[in-house]
């Protein structure tokens, strides 16, 4: 296993940019079973980065160790270093609660809170000790605005979240780890339970964001990592078999596993 | 917590399944029966049970003449007998008996009999045939008579209650100087202040001997008037019109007077103390000791139960402990209540009691403060009862709450707490209320645990009251299921306590019915805002 891992390729254009997440020799362990074997991966500031592979790759556990969500989970162990913006996560001055508000995460299904549209956006910075009225409408309009949902809700902001439809329902979710004022935006197949026009919203939205934040967006959708990314990584049973521009990685791939998963010969 | 629920497949007629059906529909139809039945009976003895009878003669076959009610027709081979109430139990020495349908020669229903509830010796039923008092002294039964009684009912009325006002201030000023006369004897070391608390001491005194003056007076007043009555067999009797409580000419009544008179009792029931060892006047203590335990039991139980679903849910490390916990939890819902009754007795009114006593009431000693049975220790047994139902319905209601909304909340920088305070508990709330309800109604309708832990058939006086500090947890209380049972299996007169009987269950359904409904209005209320999310 340890010999068919496969060098990291790093390409000049790579080097150009600042990190924003630096992995070194990061392993996951669920009890006696490895499902991440020792990834190094630099992920640039301000770009789209996306995780595709087939399922059970390991590329959602990757990125739940970005915000160290994997901590939640008993019996899972991360070992190896990940810095965010230079600093180390697991560091022990490292306090989790701020580094989730650096890092922020939207999940695969909308998990809107059952509260109104507004209490949902103002959570994280109440959360935070904001409690200011004035600074917390700031806040939920420019999130709201940010991820086009404003001009749908602003009319009923203290109505449910759950009365919104499922593609609203994702977008508030972006808007509320937006509100946090986050600087990398971990995405878990963000659009994989929406319809196609919702997708396609998700998508423009990742597209616009893409300018002030770095994004990091798991993906089954191969059609999707090519129209959102800036850079791809492919991973393959707990290894990053390729890491490369988007554009270079679906039309010249480097590795024959790479190129057997986007033509759609497994996976 | 999804809405679609699956549809079991229905199976067709004239399937093989048709045995199962009637089988298990069978179950059900059974149990519906039971449950109609138990309802009928007391809703259907419960209401009646204030009803006004009408009063009916009966001249027996021997020569002898009875006025009573007819409470009930039971069938016997030799052509049935009636159960009938008549009264005057201070003459007769029974009120209830039984006849024989064969030694009735004749049944009349005189206009103009009448029925006369009394503080003490039950009803009377007869005939009006005088009235004397301060300067009025009528013979026979005229208009003029009973305009009089009416009036002398209510000025003797007022006389009571004056009465009883009275010695509601002989008591407090009695409560005072018992603890003037306690301080004084703690500051005759040190003289300061002494010679004025002896004054107050001396001037309360004087005031007190006024207000037993000013009783006696009203009581001799009260005791002016005297109602003749006649009874069925011809011969009469004195009654002091302080014992009148209110009189009926029940066969004079039409609809609209006997449905004002059933309002009258059933308020009188209500909002009355007991009287007569409980088998007449109301059942207001039992009422408010039911309603005050049943809070200061939920006080206790809700913070604890939540408390403790929270710590087994989201805080402890999920293994072979918390799974032995919980099962223990579970099991401990099964153990019986009077176990947990003996449990009470001991850790809190002889251990923790006890202690208390030892270390604040010392002088009191060996009259117990905290070390006997009241309405605190009660309501915590019963807490310790409920507990396992919040405990398990507040750890299903916390595991209601979806994985990913934990997540989003933790994912925003929340710490645990906060996750579970702002977004978990909210959602599990419709949870907690549940079982909040089962605890509540189960707390509601037991006995067994009470009777020895402070419950009592007759309390002097109420949990809650004006004197300070209000609130008396060391007092015993009335219960409502105690009630119950005091009336059907502990009375004196068994016969005559039936109608309270059933009255009494009647409210105590009422009562938890009441509790239930609130309680699961309140839960729909809050499921419609936390509703979970749909996708």
């Amino acid at each position: 296993m340890e010999l068919m891992k496969p060098q990291v390729i790093e390409r000049a254009a790579l080097e150009e940019t600042e990190t924003a997440v630096l992995a070194t020799g990061v392993e996951v362990w669920y009890g006696p079973a490895r499902s991440v074997h020792g990834i190094d991966l630099r992920i640039p500031v301000r770009r789209v980065t996306a995780f595709i592979g087939p399922s059970g790759c390991g590329k959602s556990t990757l990125l739940r160790c970005f915000n160290r969500m994997n901590d939640l989970i008993p019996d899972c162990r991360v070992k190896g270093r990940i810095e965010v913006h230079g600093k180390d996560i697991h560091a022990p001055e490292t306090a989790l609660e701020d580094l989730r508000r650096e890092v922020g995460m939207v999940f695969q299904k909308s998990n809107p809170f059952s509260k109104s549209i507004y209490d949902n956006v103002a959570y994280g910075p109440r959360v935070h000790g904001q409690s200011e009225r004035q600074q917390l409408d700031g806040i939920v309009e420019t999130c709201l605005k940010r991820v086009a949902l404003w001009d749908e809700v602003k009319d009923r902001l203290k109505s449910s979240a759950l009365d919104l439809s499922g593609g609203q329902q994702q977008r508030l979710c972006i808007a509320r780890a937006l509100a946090v004022g986050p600087t990398v935006l971990l995405m878990d197949e963000p659009a994989s339970a929406l319809d196609p026009r919702s997708t396609s919203r998700i998508e423009d939205l990742i597209t616009e964001l893409r300018d002030l934040y770095t994004i990091v967006i798991v993906t089954h959708n191969m059609q999707q990592a090519a129209r959102v990314s800036d850079y791809t990584a492919f991973l393959y049973e707990g290894n990053l078999i390729e890491f490369n521009e988007t554009r270079r990685l679906f039309t010249k791939p480097e590795h024959a596993q790479t190129n057997d998963y986007i033509t759609g010969r497994f996976g | 917590m999804s809405a679609r629920t699956p549809h079991p497949v229905k199976g067709r007629s004239g399937s093989r399944d048709s045995v199962p059906v009637m089988v298990t529909g069978l179950g059900l139809v059974l149990i519906l029966l039971m449950l109609l039945l138990v309802l009928w009976l007391i809703l259907s003895r419960g209401l009646a049970a204030f009803w006004p009878q009408r009063l009916e003669r009966f001249e027996l076959k021997d020569g002898t003449v009875l006025l009573g009610e007819i409470w009930e027709r039971l069938e016997t081979p030799e052509g049935g007998r009636l159960r009938l109430r008549v009264g005057n139990r201070e003459l007769t020495g029974q009120d209830i008996i039984l006849l024989d349908q064969s030694e009735i020669a004749a049944i009349t229903r005189p206009r103009d009999a009448v029925l006369v509830e009394r503080n003490e010796n039950g009803v009377f039923l007869g005939w009006l045939d005088g009235l004397s008092g301060p300067g009025v002294e009528i013979q026979g039964d005229s208009p003029r008579l009973r305009r009089q009684l009416d009036l002398a009912v209510e000025r003797v009325g007022e006389l009571d209650e004056q009465l009883l006002r009275e010695q509601e201030r002989a008591r407090r000023l009695s409560l005072k100087r018992g603890r003037w006369e306690e301080e004084l004897e703690r500051r005759q070391a040190s003289p300061a202040g002494v010679a004025a608390l002896q004054e107050k001491l001396d001037a309360s005194a004087l005031r007190l001997s006024g207000l037993e003056r000013s009783l006696d007076s009203l009581r001799a007043a009260a005791n002016l008037w005297t109602l003749r009555l006649n009874t069925a067999d011809g011969s009469q009797s004195d009654l002091p019109l302080l014992q009148v409580v209110r009189w009926v000419p029940t066969n004079e009544l039409g609809m609209l007077g006997r449905l004002r008179l059933y309002g009258r009792r059933f308020w009188g029931f209500l909002t009355e103390d007991p009287r007569e060892s409980n088998t007449a006047g109301g059942i207001w203590p039992a009422m408010f000791g039911t309603v005050l335990m049943v809070l200061l039991m939920s006080l206790a139980a809700a913070p604890l139960g939540v408390m403790t679903a929270v710590y087994l849910h989201d805080y402890a490390r999920q293994g072979l402990v918390v799974r032995l916990i919980r099962l223990s939890v579970n099991n401990l819902a099964g153990v019986p209540s009077i176990v947990f009754g003996i449990f009470g007795l001991g850790f809190f009114i002889y251990f923790t009691g006890g202690t208390l006593d030892a270390a604040f009431f010392p002088e009191r000693l060996p009259e117990p403060t905290f070390g006997t049975g009241g309405i605190l220790w009660a309501s915590l047994t019963l807490a310790l009862l409920t507990l396992p139902v919040v405990v398990v319905a507040t750890l299903e209601g916390l595991g209601a709450v979806s994985r990913t909304t934990r997540m989003a909340a933790l994912a925003l920088g929340a710490t645990r707490w906060q996750m579970i305070r702002q977004v978990v508990l909210p959602n599990a709330m419709p949870g907690i209320l549940t079982g909040l309800i089962l605890a509540v109604s189960r707390a509601a309708g037991e006995v067994a645990p009470l009777m020895i832990t402070g419950v009592v058939k007759l309390a002097p006086s109420l949990a809650l009251d004006g004197d300070a500090p209000f609130l008396h947890l060391d007092r015993k209380f009335m219960h409502l299921g105690f009630h119950i049972y005091d009336l059907g299996f502990q009375s004196p007169n068994v016969e005559a306590a039936k109608p309270m009987l059933f009255g009494t269950a009647l409210l105590l359904i009422g009562i938890v019915l009441l509790l239930n409904l609130t309680a699961i209005l309140l839960r729909n209320h809050l499921r419609k805002r936390y509703k979970q999310a749909a996708f």
